[in-house]
């Protein structure tokens, strides 16, 4: 790691030029080995049980389904904030995020609970509109009262080189968003390769993003902590040359409270303990929460843990 | 040219239709007769147990679905697959101590108890269903369906007839389930594995794990998402351990006291619908 110069720090205001600062090759074998050694510390006991609940305390509740209704809404709305019932001291959730037409009623619901609201928005999960309607769609789910706005970036032109495209459409939506917390979503899983997660990654960083995110959460793969690290590491960067803390969001496929862990480790070990908060790191996921809760009711019981007796969504 | 080396056969578990070692790596020696060395067997951990009940509910819906009939095909097979494997059962059997016309006769039984319950796989629910008068416009019916994951703890001392035993009547109601195999003599209910996996009994139905059984047991019977749990170890301290971790989430509990595992007495439907539980329907019937 290069020391940054002062000249970098100094300079806050993102711009264009240094979108394309040359990304180093990204060494994917090395990736892969750091975080296979990663995931081999074990994390025990208390430490454990904290972590657990640290992780739950990170989730972005998430129902983003066609079948979606204001009942199944509310229903997650009230798991967010009393995750199970009979279980005092747990954390509530970070977000609840939905759809913008959804997000008047988790509003509602979330309102003095703490928990914020987060939308998609810019047609997700493809994202195969108009820049106009994207910025309406972003507008919409501001009116609607969304606190946080996860948008999706345009795959396919980053796939064909227009990198100014991707750049100049975040920027913008950056723009509508003014105050409100942007999330930008790269689909590490459409990018094919570590070298244009990392190169995506930046641009978003540089374009204004809050917090960048791995996946929709639709197509296979979602969140991979190779793909992971990569994007810890652009932030770092970002930060040892400006300053600037952005987020990192992984989404999609995390079910499973052993993975939370793992992605804990590799934060703490790439970002430290300054991300280590809900404000700079987020799960989206909606099986994970259960899961979590089955673990820390292991760890308080010493008893293995029965789906049966945890909530269906 | 020196002889030829013997290939000997790694014993491991039986879990979710796979082999797997112990997530540990922990084995123990097992001993057969003259304290000659057998094998190394898989000391299991509670996360072994974890696994296995994970694999038991996986697949428990989709064995719970299968037509009552073929569910009695696969059975049957176990029992043409045993028939073929015979002469290896009862090698198994004679090296863990057992006479030879005493392995011959187990081995004989078992065959013979996959098939005795492949027979009530389509039966028993017409015995112990019923339809019910009631004082109302209703067709009324009863009927029996499984209870779900089973915790089988088959006597320590039995190796082979023991565990079929338990583990026949247990699948033919539809359930699925985690058996712990004897600690000290484990072999031919670890082979058993082997001959389950390619009678077309689908993966995580049956799940074999050895090891210590005072390491096993209390992890296995308190798992929450177990529903009933079979034993058949009489030592009081471990019936009553049991007992207590079963009243967690009121698990059914069945301890099961005879030992003479060959008695054709433990041939009947009893065995069956003790894991069952009966569903009413009140369906409308006005007109």
């Amino acid at each position: 790691m290069t020391k940054p110069s002062s000249e970098l720090i100094s300079s806050q205001q993102p711009s264009l030029h240094k979108a394309y600062l040359p990304v180093s090759p990204i060494d994917e074998v090395g990736v892969r080995e750091r975080v296979a050694r990663l995931n081999r510390r074990s994390i025990k006991k208390d430490s454990k049980k904290e972590a657990l609940k640290l992780a739950l305390s990170m989730i972005d509740l998430t129902t983003l389904e066609g079948k979606d209704s204001t009942g199944k809404v509310i229903q997650l709305c009230r798991k967010a904030a009393r995750p199970h019932a009979g279980m005092a001291s747990l954390p509530h959730v970070a977000a609840v995020c939905v759809y913008p037409s959804m997000v008047s009623t988790a509003r509602k619901q979330l309102e003095g609970t703490g928990i914020f609201t987060a939308s998609v928005a810019t047609s997700f999960p493809a994202g195969m509109v108009s820049l106009k309607q994207k910025l309406d769609d972003t507008r919409y789910a501001i009116e609607q009262g969304a606190e946080e706005i996860d948008m999706v970036i345009s795959r396919g032109e980053f796939l064909k080189g227009n990198y100014s495209y991707v750049y100049d459409e975040i920027a913008s939506i950056r723009e509508v968003c003014q105050e409100v917390h942007l999330k930008v979503i790269l689909e590490t899983g459409e990018l094919g390769t570590l070298e244009h997660v990392r190169k995506a990654s930046d641009l978003a960083i540089r374009a204004g993003a809050d917090f960048i995110k791995t996946s929709t959460g639709k197509i296979a793969p979602a969140a991979t902590q190779p793909a992971t690290l990569v994007m810890l590491e652009a932030i770092r960067d970002h930060y040892l040359a400006t300053g600037h803390k952005v987020g990192m969001k992984p989404a999609g496929g995390i079910r499973k409270a052993k993975q939370a862990l793992q992605y804990l480790v590799l934060l703490r070990e790439t970002l430290g303990a300054g991300w280590v908060t809900p404000e700079y790191f987020r799960f989206g996921a909606s099986s994970l929460a259960n899961d979590l809760l089955m673990q820390i009711l292991k760890q308080e019981t010493g008893v293995y843990q029965s789906a049966d007796y945890f909530s269906i969504d | 040219m020196a002889d030829r080396v013997d290939v000997l056969k790694t014993y491991k578990t039986y879990v979710g239709g796979a082999f797997p070692r112990s997530e540990s790596g922990r084995t123990y020696k097992v001993y057969g007769k003259n304290d000659q060395l057998l094998a190394n067997a898989c000391r299991c951990s509670r996360k072994d147990i974890r696994d296995a009940v994970e694999a038991s509910r996986a697949a428990f819906s989709g064995w719970k679905s299968l037509s009552a009939h073929h569910r009695g095909q696969i059975l049957y097979r176990i029992s043409e697959m045993l028939e073929g494997r015979k002469e290896q059962f009862v090698e198994e059997l004679i090296k863990s101590g057992i006479s030879k016309k005493q392995s011959r006769m187990e081995v004989d039984a078992a065959i013979d108890r996959f098939i005795y319950f492949a027979g009530w796989t389509d039966k028993y629910a017409q015995i112990y269903g019923s339809i019910n008068p009631v004082a109302s416009d209703h067709f009324n019916f009863s009927y029996p369906e499984p209870i779900g994951i089973l915790a089988v703890i088959p006597p320590e001392t039995s190796r082979l007839i023991g565990p079929v035993s338990m583990i026949a009547p247990a699948i033919a109601g539809g359930n699925t389930l985690v058996m712990l195999a004897s600690q000290t003599h484990p072999l031919a209910a670890i082979t058993l594995g082997e001959v389950l996996h390619v009678s077309d009994l689908p993966a995580g139905v049956v799940n074999i794990l050895s090891g210590y059984r005072d390491e096993l047991i209390p992890v296995l019977t308190s798992h929450m998402d177990v529903n009933a749990i079979w034993n058949s170890v009489e030592k009081q301290e471990v019936m009553k351990q049991i007992d207590e971790n079963a009243a967690l989430n009121i698990k059914r509990v069945v301890h099961t006291e005879q030992d003479d595992w060959l008695d054709p007495r433990h041939e009947n439907p009893y065995s069956i619908v003790q894991f069952q539980e009966i569903k009413t329907t009140w369906h409308p019937s006005g007109y």
